[in-house]
């Protein structure tokens, strides 16, 4: 039990929503009043309500997190993956000491590192080196520590040759190595990481999450990464948290977590795949998609599968000539395979109006590889207008294919779909 | 087991609690912030930290002009250009200092909102960089003052044993600053109206203070308030110091001391209650 790196405790955050820092002198005096004085419960607080950012509440008080319990051994790094407003960074804003929780108790052993957003304290005027000094003073280095470590930290960012420029003439990409070597060399006990992959160049992000890899493997580092791209979280981390409206829903290991969040993601609103329809002439209704004959969201594909069905039922009121696209995509949106049959035959056909019925079968791969893939689904006439998109509209789980040594290839490592020869 | 956490992160904390161990193990930032302070405010200009004696020299020049000349203030004996040099050296270092400390939060919450450290560093490091500033502006006012004993012919100029308290009084102006600079920028990041009461208020309180005029020349009815102004015996006793005019009042700076420690407590408890959670409320 001791290698417990990073505990909270029944940790929430409330804030105020709306008009913050006017208006709130009655309130002030009134909690301060109860609190303070009668030393009852705070008034504010029994009316907060869960961070539902898409429904309205009737409080001005929201939980952005609420009964957050959880425990981080030494040298884990863990992914924390959830939906825009779920709490993410506010849980890291807690951990990093910069506001304080409403409730709870957060506890952890050693130094902590946030790239937030790294770069913290540059001031523009001053050279890289100075920069260096100041950003890591910062985060609590010493001097020594880092004339000790100066040479590393640009050597890893690679801009020696600017070292004694200001920051200003700096490209946003080169302050953000900057940034970020400092963070990586100041040898944090934990170290907490929010989206600053997304700046630096298909290089320095190797480098960087190679970088944060060797913290956690090599000298036992405790990481905790906030990201939407799952395939980062699924490379990176060992171990996954899933935020939802500011609670924690999910703990396990990284792909258990991811295939929770997406699958819940998903499911959470949209049942159905026309659900997820984002654009439609008003000239159409959609009445269903059917995938294999189901309207559900998710769909498992054994093994050996030879067909995919795809029918869209509707009624126009005007007719119109279209191409159906059905693309397959992977967690992170990477197109992997698309149905465009109109595409290659130079075809396409007509709709009249009333009720109409689009049915494809689609010719799957022998062998297809085990993982998961979205679906868009389009309805468009080729360069000229698109009538229909549903898009990440339905999820599929291929089993993979078993026929020879017993084990499928995986979708990630090994794309798709197995090619044939003679 | 418990005892094996080195951080603890808690909802409510005492309502005095200084992180005294914590300014101490970030004392290089203390002095980064000292270095950033002076090397990034005249970089890209030609006369570079030279604009720290331009400043006093013209303001004295404007003030001999305007208020020794036009409004014919008295300057009780002493020779107008040091006269109005003391008090600008000693009042360019208060309002300095309170500037730096009252913009604590806002010209930081960039920093603040992303990385913990203990706050107190940046009003700390603030007053030691105008302190620096001072002294720069200081020896100009001894050149000042050395060309005037010397050459001045039937002058009252004197030094005397007072001055040995310079250090004190210098000691007093900072955290005098400082506190109320920080009472204003806690109370600010919640309610901005502060914000402008104290653009106009710091220049009010010049004229509330005897850096232009000295006490002796007030009407005896409103000299009771601007002794209420704990500024006042420091400057009265600075000037009596080395320009042998003005007044060492003991009971007016022990007045002023305890003045200081009170606000200096109230400052540190607000702002520290402030820092835990502004980044909510800015």
């Amino acid at each position: 039990m001791s290698n417990i790196a990073i505990e909270f405790e029944n940790v929430g955050k409330m804030y105020r929503l709306g008009r913050v820092g006017t208006g709130t002198l009655s309130h002030d005096l009134n909690r301060w009043w109860q609190t303070s004085i009668l030393h009852h419960e705070d008034p504010y607080l029994k009316i907060g309500q869960t961070n539902d950012r898409s429904q309205k509440g009737t409080s001005d008080y929201v939980w952005a997190l609420q009964n957050i319990n959880f425990k981080v051994e030494q040298g884990d790094v863990v992914g924390i993956i959830g939906k825009n407003g779920a709490g993410k960074s506010t849980l890291l804003k807690l951990l990093s000491n910069i506001t304080s929780p409403t409730t709870g108790v957060i506890r952890y052993k050693g130094r902590i590192a946030s790239l937030l957003e790294v770069g913290t304290g540059f001031h523009p005027e001053l050279t890289g080196r100075e920069n260096i000094y100041m950003n890591g003073s910062i985060m609590g280095m010493t001097k020594a520590e880092i004339t000790r470590k100066l040479d590393e930290i640009v050597d890893f960012a690679g801009v020696e040759r600017y070292i004694d420029t200001p920051t200003k003439r700096y490209s946003s990409g080169m302050t953000v190595r900057l940034g970020f070597a400092v963070a990586a060399f100041m040898e944090p006990e934990i170290l907490v990481v929010d989206e600053v992959l997304a700046v630096g160049d298909a290089e320095f992000q190797k480098k960087a999450i190679g970088k944060m890899q060797d913290v956690s493997q090599g000298e036992g580092r405790t990481v905790l990464f906030v990201s939407h791209n799952m395939a980062a979280v699924k490379n990176l981390c060992r171990k996954g948290i899933v935020l939802e409206n500011g609670q924690v829903s999910y703990t396990g290991t990284q792909n258990q977590a991811i295939d929770f969040y997406l699958a819940n993601n998903f499911s959470e609103s949209k049942t159905r795949i026309a659900d997820s329809i984002i654009f439609k002439k008003s000239f159409i209704d959609i009445y269903s998609i059917k995938i294999n004959n189901s309207e559900n969201v998710e769909s498992t594909i054994v093994s050996n599968t030879e067909y995919l069905d795809i029918e869209i039922e509707g009624e126009t009121k005007e007719p119109f000539s279209f191409d159906l696209i059905v693309t397959f995509k992977n967690q992170s949106g990477v197109p992997l395979a698309s149905l465009e049959e109109g595409h290659y035959k130079g075809t396409i056909e007509n709709i009249k109006i009333g009720k109409f019925k689009i049915s494809k079968r689609i010719h799957l791969p022998k062998y297809l590889s085990k993982g998961v893939c979205l679906l868009d689904i389009v309805l468009h006439h080729p360069n000229v207008e698109y009538y229909m998109k549903c898009l990440d509209c339905a999820i599929l789980n291929f089993d993979g294919n078993y026929d020879g040594f017993g084990v499928p290839l995986s979708l990630s490592a090994r794309g798709f779909a197995g090619l044939e020869c003679e | 087991m418990s005892n094996e956490w080195t951080t603890e992160i808690k909802p409510k904390k005492k309502w005095l609690d200084v992180d005294l161990k914590g300014i101490w193990r970030y004392r290089d930032l203390y002095v980064m912030y000292i270095k950033r302070d002076i090397v990034t405010k005249y970089k890209q200009t030609i006369l570079g930290p030279l604009w720290y004696v331009i400043q006093p020299i013209f303001t004295t020049i404007m003030y001999m002009f305007v208020f020794g000349g036009l409004a014919g203030i008295s300057t009780d004996g002493a020779p107008q250009p040091l006269f109005y040099m003391a008090g600008i050296v000693l009042w360019g270092y208060f309002s300095e200092s309170f500037t730096v400390s009252n913009s604590v939060f806002s010209t930081n919450a960039n920093v603040f909102g992303k990385v913990y450290f203990p706050r107190l560093i940046v009003p700390l490091s603030g007053i030691t960089s105008s302190l620096l500033k001072m002294l720069i502006q200081l020896v100009l006012f001894i050149i000042v003052y050395i060309y005037y004993y010397f050459t001045l012919e039937n002058h009252s100029l004197s030094l005397n044993w007072s001055l040995l308290l310079f250090p004190f009084y210098i000691f007093l102006i900072g955290f005098h600053a400082m506190s109320w600079g920080l009472i204003i920028s806690s109370l600010t990041t919640k309610y901005r109206d502060l914000k402008f009461l104290v653009q106009f208020g710091l220049q009010l309180f010049m004229y509330a203070t005897p850096v232009i005029y000295p006490l002796s020349a007030a009407p005896e009815k409103y000299r009771v308030i601007l002794e209420l102004n704990p500024l006042t015996p420091i400057f009265e006793a600075f000037k009596y110091g080395c320009l042998g005019c003005g007044s060492l009042n003991w009971g007016g700076l022990l007045y002023s001391t305890i003045f200081l420690c009170i606000t200096l407590f109230i400052s540190v408890i607000v702002f520290t209650r402030v820092e835990r959670n502004f980044m909510d409320t800015i």
